[in-house]
């Protein structure tokens, strides 16, 4: 590494509007030919520092220079010119476009050739380790396919400065080892990579110094090999803070949620799930381990009733005891058939008979809440509608790839996109904005959303406070059995752990809570027990207070059926 | 077989209307912006024809033959201008205003109709003789057509602008296809912020789609006046119903336009079977008109059910952008 200046950001201010200021006199350097980490909370500016860089926005005040000369970058084709390049944390390609097609878009000094094009996509391709294939249609490719054409598209156009948004969020452990093996090819080729990460071991092992930013304010840079994850933590949040898991035990734990024999083969005859067996208990954290796309995602969505599995059972014990019956769950036929059974008692604790009860009278006792369950009732989720297993209490929240495409409505604010969820509740014609609105203000305090106000569009917010809304409000529906996977995707350190608290705070108020993570650090302090999950089969169940990661891991990459049968 | 192949080239003729309607649409669809003020537009077209016909017949003397160059190349022009007119408050408006384009359309068709029918007006007045002459012009064919039986009348006993039409088409298809000016259009349409961030020009891009576009457009309102319905103009409501018809098209053609060619002709086969089968009555000549429309909903049914990614309009298609927005 030389002490050539490659960037220098000097005095850079730009505001959204007259409320965001998104950054603020921000001014630094950064030198040619290292890995700069760029480090900050959700929302502190990280994004739009870059963007400013890569030529998407403009800034208010304040001067950029490359290679010490100042640079003026009003657009993306300016950007260019200066060899920059930008790795969007949304990929920015054309789906029906070929990844070749997609890496020649906009050149302008070159003739149009498909087939020269592909040839020097395989040169830079094996300069730097990819693998590609440039006929390959977009919508055809997985997340890091995806990515990787994001990279050689501005390689192809000889960017010596690259930035990289957030560029492991979407990735695999293996595959951002990968990643990891080619940023450094490209250091040693002499190019310039900022990247954003919010994990901080991927900070500590691949870059040479971290900037961060606060607030959208500078606050300093520190050489990684002279600083620790806690001190850069402080830096970025800016007071002494303790991140710890509080992990309490398990209080009247019972079996929630009982999954037998699960299997399922999606579109393409691949089994997915192989005959999933395991149990979630009330008052427990189930930490689900697995290398991704070993089938967690299919899992969660056979519970919630997204997809339907090909065989086994999912038995839920719906805590029913001394809670009366209502007609939203029970049509009166199957009142009256459970009577029969014996299943009711009076308030008084007398036997429920409705033999020679008129329908009518029956309606009215369910009314006035008089009938009511003696034990809880055992129901199989399988055939169930996902509505019906909604309002059964079973809460999946899920946190896509594409946070906007499921879950949140860009264009809608953070109240009506509370209200997504409660629609059905109240007034049928009335919408009550009362009680959404409330929560939203929960939600943006307790999470620290930064956001200018309740009523600002989603699509406005940065990566992470879209994530932390969306989570926010699947947690607040005080759910039976709550399933998140993949929750702090993008979040900083801080929000994290605010989001495993409160994962922690529901399994206190009795909910079985199921966790697919894919940090085992964070597995093995938050949850009381893991299941692993290895190419959709669960090779273990482990205590999370003995278990160690060793353990973990030699079990995710486990395939027990298949030893099974060899022998 | 006279009869049938008379009906035949009547269809061509109605259907080429269409396929200039339609190329124009699918030029400004790829550039992500649906404009539905198309029926309007090629109103504009008509009467900005019509109006270069009256103005270079009326430069000759009594009598003087009217030259085919310049009468085509003088109207056409025109025809394309007052259609871009049309073209650039649309693309004003929706581009860099950023307004609703549905409604910035259906407000275009409704102006482009009373536009042309006020130019007509004007032109009307003296409309008669001049117009019996072009027409003349417009629908020149070849010379020898006539000699080649059935062949020939089908294929080669049409005007030029029948023939231009279907040169355009294929054009326009080689562009989409082939150059890299046609990649970075259909990029603009599908994703505007990612052909952006690969530093195309987004906006001159949607520009030039939308006038280039119009002027197709209109160039098909001029067509309709002067040689599918033979020199007369009657009122703008029957030309924006051919209008409809062609935006109904694009989704036909499924966004290419070397399907436009035989859709349009598909289309304009359904157009006068009504008129052209003798003896069923009027409820069934209207069931007739429904066809075009039935047509396409099946093939909207067929590319969703099979989910063809190839068949799918543009991605980008009605949304505004911005480049600070997101
Ligand atoms: N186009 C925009 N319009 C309005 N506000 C914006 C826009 N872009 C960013 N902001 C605001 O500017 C602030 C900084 O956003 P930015 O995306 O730069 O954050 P970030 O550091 O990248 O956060 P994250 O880690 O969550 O991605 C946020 O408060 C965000 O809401
Ligand atoms: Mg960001």
């Amino acid at each position: 590494m030389n002490n050539e200046i490659a960037v220098r950001f000097d005095g850079i201010t730009k505001a959204f509007g007259s409320k965001v200021v998104a950054n603020k006199d921000v001014t630094f350097d950064i030198y040619k030919g290292e890995i700069l980490s760029l480090l900050g909370e959700n929302g502190s500016g990280k994004t739009t520092l870059m963007n400013m860089l890569a030529g998407i926005y403009y800034p208010d005040k304040g001067k950029i220079f490359i290679n010490g000369e100042e640079a003026v970058i009003t657009s993306p084709h300016d950007a260019f010119r200066y060899k920059i390049g930008m790795i969007h944390q949304h990929f920015k390609l054309v789906d029906v476009f070929s990844a070749a097609q997609n890496i020649v878009l906009g050149i302008k000094d070159e003739k149009y050739n498909i087939k020269k094009a592909s040839a020097r996509i395989g040169e830079i391709a094996k300069k730097y380790g990819f693998i590609i294939d440039p006929n390959k249609k977009i919508h055809e490719m997985s997340v890091s396919e995806k990515q990787t054409v994001e990279i050689i598209k501005v390689l192809y156009r000889g960017a010596d400065i690259l930035v990289l948004d957030e560029p492991t969020a979407v990735l695999t452990p293996q595959e951002i080892e990968k990643l990891f093996v080619i940023l450094r090819n490209m250091r040693r080729d002499g190019k310039t990579i900022i990247i954003i990460t919010h994990k901080l071991n991927e900070v500590m092992e691949i870059s040479d110094r971290v900037a961060i930013l606060r607030k959208g304010e500078y606050v300093g840079t520190v050489e990684t090999s002279r600083t620790s994850e806690k001190a850069l933590t402080e830096m970025m949040v800016g007071q002494k803070i303790e991140l710890n898991i509080d992990r309490s035990e398990p209080k009247n734990s019972e079996d929630r949620l009982i999954i037998k024999n699960i299997t399922y083969k999606n579109r393409e005859g691949v089994l997915v799930l192989d005959d999933v067996s395991f149990t979630a208990r009330s008052g427990e954290i189930l930490g689900v381990a697995g290398i991704s796309g070993s089938g967690q995602k299919e899992l969660l969505e056979t519970i919630a009733g997204l997809i339907k599995p090909d065989g086994g059972d999912i038995i839920f014990h719906n805590p029913k005891k001394d809670k009366p019956v209502t007609l939203f769950h029970k049509t009166l036929k199957q009142v009256k058939e459970l009577a029969v059974k014996g299943c009711f008692h009076y308030p008084d604790g007398s036997p429920v008979n409705l033999s020679g009860i008129s329908d009518k009278q029956i309606k009215r006792l369910i009314d006035e809440e008089k009938i009511i369950f003696n034990e809880d009732e055992i129901m199989d989720l399988r055939n169930k509608t996902p509505l019906q297993i909604r309002e059964l209490g079973v809460r999946l929240s899920f946190v896509p790839e594409d946070r906007l495409g499921m879950g949140l409505v860009g264009n809608m604010d953070i109240v009506d996109n509370m209200m997504l969820r409660s629609y059905r509740k109240g007034n049928p014609i009335f919408v009550d904005r009362k009680k959404p609105s409330d929560l939203a203000d929960k939600i943006i305090s307790e999470l620290q959303v930064v956001t200018p106000s309740s009523h600002t569009p989603i699509r406005r917010l940065s990566g992470g406070n879209v994530q932390k809304v969306l989570v926010g409000r699947e947690i607040s529906y005080a759910p039976k059995v709550l399933m998140a996977a993949y929750p702090v995707r993008g979040l900083d350190i801080n929000s994290s752990y605010a989001i495993y608290n409160l994962l922690t705070k529901q399994k206190e108020n009795g909910a079985a809570v199921i966790f697919v993570g894919e940090d085992l650090d964070v597995l093995l302090s938050l949850c009381d027990r893991i299941i692993v999950i290895s190419g959709g089969q669960i090779t273990g169940v482990l205590d999370g207070r003995t278990a160690n990661k060793e353990e973990v891991g030699l079990l995710m990459t486990k395939h027990s059926k298949e030893v099974e049968t060899n022998d | 077989m006279g009869d049938y192949i008379v009906h035949i080239v009547t269809a061509i003729g109605v259907g080429i209307v269409f396929l200039y309607g339609c190329l124009g649409e699918i030029l400004t669809e790829k550039s992500g912006h649906l404009n539905l003020g198309i029926p309007g537009i090629m109103c504009m077209g008509a009467a900005g024809g019509c109006y270069g016909v009256s103005v270079y017949m009326g430069t000759l003397s009594n009598n003087a033959e009217p030259s085919w160059f310049l009468l085509l190349f003088i109207s056409i022009i025109l025809a394309a201008l007052f259609a871009c007119i049309g073209g650039l408050i649309y693309a004003f408006l929706t581009v860099s205003l950023r307004c609703n384009q549905n409604v910035t359309g259906l407000a275009i068709t409704t102006f482009g109709s009373g536009f042309a029918e006020y130019v007509m007006s004007m032109v009307k007045s003296n409309e008669g003789t001049e117009f019996a002459i072009a027409k003349l012009k417009f629908k020149a064919s070849l010379p020898f057509a006539g000699n080649l039986g059935w062949f020939g009348q089908i294929f080669l006993s049409h005007g030029f602008l029948v023939y231009f039409a279907i040169v355009l088409a294929i054009l326009m298809w080689f562009t989409l296809k082939k150059t890299r000016i046609g990649l970075n259009l259909c990029a603009v349409g599908e994703n505007p912020a990612t052909a952006d961030a690969a530093g195309i020009n987004v906006t001159a891009y949607k520009y030039v789609a939308i006038l280039v576009g119009s002027a197709i457009v209109g160039v098909g309102g001029l067509f309709y006046v002067m040689d599918s319905n033979n020199g007369s103009w009657e009122n703008a409501s029957t030309l924006l119903a051919y209008g409809w018809l062609a935006i109904a098209l694009v989704i036909f053609a499924v966004w290419k336009p070397n399907f436009a060619i035989l859709g349009s002709i598909l289309f304009g086969i359904f157009y006068i079977a009504p008129n052209a089968i003798k003896g069923i009555d009027l409820a069934t000549m209207k069931i007739f008109k429904i066809f075009p429309y039935l047509i396409t909903v099946i093939v909207l049914i067929f590319t969703s059910v099979f989910d063809s990614k190839n068949a799918q309009p543009p991605a980008g298609l009605g949304l505004t952008y911005f480049r600070e927005d997101r």
